[in-house]
């Protein structure tokens, strides 16, 4: 089921919003409306479901209604029409006391300027939620603790917002959201304020946390590469209305109109994709099953080389077609002949590969964290993907 | 002239009608009042009892060590040296008459002034409906307030104390207001975000955010009170304030110094003393 499903959202500030609708209905643009009657259109009837564990990034440049958007979730604005459903419940027909409920204990945020309270110490910010809820001192402490060191904190507890540099004191934000407990987290450029280097660690750790919590993220942001990296899908907005919805590949390869295409031009794509974006399923050979088998594979595949994998998928070396002839002559062992090849990782960036793939007689094997051959990349790839082909989607299967 | 003009046009009697409805206000509340004023006599008289049966020396100390907890050694020193001087003109007793006078008047501004003042934060129709009123009780001479008063309460402490209340308390409500409106909107909306009551959201992060403004105002409340000792002696309250209005009345220059000067001392070790609570907060 969708975690989140948000159905022709509208939000118009002004004294007369029911006539904004209608003008809206009437089909008139926001500046159009601004113009008219003075009210500005923030979400213009916006429609898209969120997975239930997926980062979801609303993207778009300053101005475009993310914030009220993300803020129509929650009711910290109240939508002026549409349906908001949270787990199939209607969060728009809740009365105060249950929508209370849903902020403690279904929803945590995380702000764009950290939002710490500058009067309370990095411990009694990471309880505050748990606190309002009247969570036993104890209890809040703990689990207050735990965020606290999941986002590499500990020891700052007694120290105040003040005291800690942008980058730590986003990581309290964090921290505060997280100690809720909370299914979902929202984050309203939660990274912006933060410089380059620091905010690139950041997202990182956020990807680092996603795998270990599997929490459905809205992540806003108005930076494409941070959409690209961070998102599993990304919405796109512009003028309060939605443009595209997809996943970063296909905003990047089919740009729904000239405004997103404009928004992608000038992204360069090998500091977007990673080896695991453009990698291609190798000819492998399971070790204990020999040298014959491996020329039989590569004589059927027409290929000259094969990628030496033991029964854990880990990957060991390469295997050359004339080596194996010859060690069949020979009476070698398969693990006599398997060469050591340069690997990258399954998170390396395109980027950083050129180097290792120039240098490489032969496609690239890429291995996640516990050295499983996952898939290798050929030279070719890399200028596919620059070239815009659509070879990336259908390579990534 | 004046009499040809009123013959067409009559005189507005604001003074006259003020009086008549003030005189009825009186006889239909004449036991709530003098109850009342009985409560803040008693009141002032526990605190001033309490300040006399202090030995001098000891209070001296104490004063002097909450001066140098709040402020260091400098105002603990003039703190020491002032009201050891103040002992030394004669004029302890009044000076205590004074202290209670202060304090109870102080203690009314806040207990009434604050909720007020939250409320003048948190409402935006409050606060067009009670900023006039608080402009009008500021502007109006201090003395005017005293025949209302007169009426209310008869002479002695009690009148002078109200009178110091409605002249004093402006700045604690108008600072508690303000306070109340300068926490960052991103922190509201953090505490609503995490699910907040109005209450909570009151105690935990509006109020505590607000301290050192609201304390920016008692101080300035507790000048202004000070300010008033010598208006509410008209009234007959004694301490300090009455021995300055004996001076001029008698053409007393040394009393009028001395007692002036006691006033002096009061105020710059009550300034120092409350003002500093809000930079302690800042830092
Ligand atoms: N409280 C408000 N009152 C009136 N207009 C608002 C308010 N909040 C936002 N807007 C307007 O709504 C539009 C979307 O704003 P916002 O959601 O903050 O955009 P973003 O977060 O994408 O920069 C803007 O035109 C903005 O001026
Ligand atoms: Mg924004």
């Amino acid at each position: 089921m969708d975690k989140i499903e948000v159905r022709d959202v509208t939000k118009i500030f002004g004294k007369n919003p029911k006539r904004g609708i209608e003008l809206i209905n009437q089909g008139l643009t926001k500046t159009e409306i601004l113009e008219k009657t003075g009210m500005t259109v923030g979400v213009n009837k916006a429609s898209f479901s969120i997975k239930d564990g997926e980062i979801f990034v609303i993207m778009g440049l300053s101005g475009s209604g993310k914030s009220t958007l993300v803020r129509l979730l929650n009711r910290l604005i109240e939508p002026t029409s549409g349906t908001v459903l949270i787990d199939g419940k209607d969060v728009t027909k809740l009365n105060k006391q249950e929508l209370r409920e849903v902020r403690r204990s279904k929803m945590s945020m995380v702000f764009q300027r950290f939002a710490l309270f500058p009067h309370r110490t990095i411990l009694a910010n990471t309880e505050f939620g748990l606190e309002i809820q009247n969570v036993s001192k104890e209890v809040r402490r703990k689990k207050a603790l735990e965020a606290l060191e999941l986002v590499g904190l500990k020891g700052y507890e007694e120290k105040k917002p003040g005291e800690l540099s942008g980058g730590m004191q986003q990581r309290v934000g964090l921290a505060r959201a997280l100690a809720n407990d909370a299914d979902v987290l929202l984050m309203d450029e939660a990274f912006s304020a933060l410089d380059p280097l620091i905010r690139k660690d950041m997202q990182d750790e956020l990807l680092d946390l996603q795998s270990k919590m599997q929490k459905t993220i809205v992540f806003i942001t108005h930076d494409l590469d941070e959409a690209l990296r961070i998102g599993d899908r990304i919405v796109l907005m512009k003028d309060g209305s939605i443009v595209q919805v997809g996943t970063p590949e296909e905003i990047l390869m089919n740009p729904a109109n000239d405004y997103v295409e404009q928004f992608v031009e000038d992204v360069d794509v090998t500091k977007v994709f990673t080896a695991e974006h453009v990698m291609k399923r190798p000819e492998t050979i399971e070790v204990s099953r020999g040298l014959r088998v491996a020329m039989k594979i590569m004589k059927d595949e027409g290929v000259s080389t094969v990628y030496a994998i033991d029964k854990n998928k880990r990957f060991l070396g390469i295997l050359y077609g004339d080596d194996a002839a010859k060690a069949v002559e020979q009476g070698k062992s398969i693990n006599d002949v398997i060469k050591p090849v340069e690997s990258v990782t399954t998170d390396t960036y395109l980027i950083d590969m050129f180097e290792t793939l120039s240098a490489s007689p032969v496609p690239i094997p890429v291995i996640d964290d516990s050295g499983r051959l996952k898939g290798i990349v050929k030279r070719s790839a890399i200028i596919d993907v620059m070239a815009d082909s659509s070879e990336v989607l259908n390579g990534e299967g | 002239m004046s009499d040809t003009y009123h013959h067409f046009i009559p005189k507005i009697e604001i003074g006259k009608w003020v009086q008549d409805v003030v005189q009825s206000f009186v006889d239909h509340t004449e036991n709530f009042f003098t109850g009342l004023g009985n409560g803040i006599n008693w009141f002032v008289q526990q605190l001033v009892d309490l300040f006399t049966w202090i030995n001098p020396f000891v209070f001296i100390i104490i004063i002097a060590a909450i001066a140098f907890w709040r402020s260091g050694w400098g105002v603990a020193l003039f703190s020491l040296i002032g009201l050891w001087l103040i002992f030394n003109l004669g004029y302890w007793a009044d000076t205590m008459q004074t202290l209670g006078l202060i304090l109870t008047a102080i203690i009314i501004s806040i207990i009434i002034g604050i909720p007020f003042g939250i409320w003048i934060g948190l409402s935006d129709t409050a606060k067009n409906i009670i900023t006039p009123i608080l402009d009008f009780m500021q502007t109006m001479p201090a003395f005017v307030y005293l025949i209302p008063v007169l009426f209310l309460f008869g002479t002695g402490m009690a009148p002078g104390v109200v009178a110091t209340v409605i002249f004093s308390m402006p700045p604690t409500i108008r600072m508690a207001g303000l306070g109340i409106r300068q926490v960052p909107e991103d922190l509201i909306e953090a505490s609503e975000a995490f699910g907040s009551k109005t209450s909570q959201k009151l105690f935990k992060v509006q109020l505590p955010l607000a301290l050192s403004t609201i304390m920016a105002g008692i101080n300035q409340s507790i000048m202004l009170a000070l300010s008033m000792v010598v208006i509410a002696s008209l009234v007959a309250a004694p301490g300090l304030g009455a021995k300055v209005y004996l001076a001029v009345t008698q053409l007393r220059l040394d009393i009028g110094v001395e007692s002036g000067l006691s006033i002096v001392i009061i105020a710059i070790v009550l300034d120092r003393i409350t003002q500093n609570i809000r930079k302690q907060k800042k830092s």
